[in-house]
């Protein structure tokens, strides 16, 4: 690892001014970051650890009933303090690697990294979240721009993630058993507004809606509805664990099971 | 180099440390504590899992200079105070837990872990816990014989595959 210099604030203000500085980067849990430094895959001139920002841990409701979300909780505390209120969202979050990574990992750097196979790109896509920064609230549909990459801007942080609650949702993951990454994720969520359907792990484009599932779900909410559907395995991911073709047909067969289970 | 402050295994500690300097770096070469191993220094294998504030985590995975002021675990921790092996150390010597012990550290925390949040588990429920714990001589079915014993439930019809 190259050297840095570390610093760890109290406030989101504090950090935002820590950030300004050429080079420095936001730390959340690190079980991203520090794998890729020790990589040599970054060099930043400065790490800001959010871990002891008091104001971005947690998990509690907004007046408008959404489920807030501070960009530094670890997914354990999700997993264990959205339950009553969002289940489908504590699942996911329960079901990330390991414990030791669930202790550490947050939200905010799991968005923030936006992995194409990462699982909470698709609950805050399926949920229709709002990501709010230090500077601004983006939503969902203009967060997410592909591998790796966000509508962040360098030094950026994500102070919270605002979720509407839906009527029903459900995450079903097919699960790579070695790094425990999504090897196919879809997330359901049935709101007063229609059915969102967001998938994970099976694009090149990373996170990305399925537009023909959410209009026939809308319409007719159960696992049947989709039968008749199918996806192009154009621009889906093949590796030594699936051929794009293999992942098109996931991508359905995870709805389904997603729709059974919501 | 800045200084952290920290309690390990109740005694308080400190020590001159990079931005860049893992936990587990400053646990074994900061203080000699070499119980803890690190295996792939990748975040995948779980040889490395020490408790910070009563939580596993992978100390390749964390800087020390994050943690400071915390209270952290390791496995020189895990023995009673005469010196005998603890409950969970002795239900892995009992159960032939280990074969060459290079994961053990870790296996004994992260079960350690599992035992503080849900004392009688299931064999599922060890088995999924201790996903990100992975053993190169490949002797899982005695390490989740040795921590269901560990949590006193009855073992013997349990086969030592
Ligand atoms: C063994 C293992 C298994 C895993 N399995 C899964 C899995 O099954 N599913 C899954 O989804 N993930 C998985 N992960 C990834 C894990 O969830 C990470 O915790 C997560 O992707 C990154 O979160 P972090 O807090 O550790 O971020 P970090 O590693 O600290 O940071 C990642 C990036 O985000 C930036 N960043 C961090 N916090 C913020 C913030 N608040 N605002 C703006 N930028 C920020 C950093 O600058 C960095 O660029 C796994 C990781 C490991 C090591
Ligand atoms: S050495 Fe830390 S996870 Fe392998
Ligand atoms: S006992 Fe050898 S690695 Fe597990």
């Amino acid at each position: 690892m190259y050297a840095f210099d570390f610093e760890k604030p109290k406030t989101v203000a504090e950090a935002a001014a820590a950030l300004a500085r050429e080079d420095a980067m936001p730390l959340g849990g690190g079980q991203t970051l520090i794998p890729s430094l020790k990589q040599h895959l970054a060099a930043p001139s400065a790490l800001v650890s959010l871990t002891g920002i008091a104001e971005m841990r947690g998990v509690c409701t907004g007046d408008d009933g959404a489920l807030c979300v501070g960009g530094a909780t670890p997914h354990a505390a999700v997993a264990a303090d959205a339950a009553g209120k969002y289940p489908a969202l504590a699942a996911l979050a329960g079901n990330i690697g390991d414990p030791a990574v669930r202790n550490r990992g947050t939200i905010g750097g799991s968005l923030a990294n936006n992995d194409p196979a990462a699982d909470y790109p698709a609950a805050v896509l399926g949920s229709g979240a709002t990501i709010v920064t230090n500077n601004r609230a983006i939503a969902a549909d203009d967060f997410f721009e592909g591998l790796f990459t966000t509508a962040l801007e360098p030094g950026e942080i994500i102070v919270e993630v605002r979720f509407p609650v839906p009527e029903r949702a459900a995450y079903a993951k097919f699960q790579q058993p070695a790094s425990r990454f999504a090897l196919t994720g879809v997330f359901v969520a049935k709101t007063a507004d229609g059915v969102r359907v967001a998938v994970t792990g099976a694009s090149e484009d990373g996170v990305f809606r399925w537009a023909e599932a959410e209009e026939a779900l809308s319409e007719n909410f159960s696992a049947d509805a989709i039968a008749g559907l199918s996806v192009s395995a154009e621009g889906m991911v093949g590796d030594l664990h699936g051929t794009p073709a293999y992942r098109a047909n996931l991508v359905k067969v995870m709805t389904q099971r997603a729709v059974r289970s919501a | 180099m800045t200084k952290v402050t920290m309690t390990v295994n109740g005694r308080a500690v400190s020590g001159e440390v990079e931005g860049r300097t893992l936990l587990s770096a400053f646990l074994r070469e900061g203080l000699g504590l070499t119980g803890t191993h690190v295996g792939c220094d990748t975040s995948q294998c779980g040889a490395c899992v020490v408790h910070v504030d009563g939580k596993a985590v992978k100390s390749c995975t964390v800087f020390a200079s994050d943690v400071d002021g915390a209270s952290v675990a390791t496995i020189e921790g895990m023995a009673n105070p005469d010196g005998t092996l603890g409950r969970v150390q002795q239900a892995f010597q009992d159960h032939h837990g280990l074969q060459c012990g290079f994961c053990t550290p870790g296996m004994v925390m992260s079960a350690a872990a599992l035992l503080a949040e849900n004392p009688k588990p299931s064999e599922a429920d060890v088995r999924h816990y201790l996903e990100g714990n992975i053993c190169r001589c490949t002797g899982y079915h005695n390490i989740v014989k040795a921590v269901l014993a560990a949590s006193g439930q009855d073992v013997s019809g349990m086969a030592a595959e």
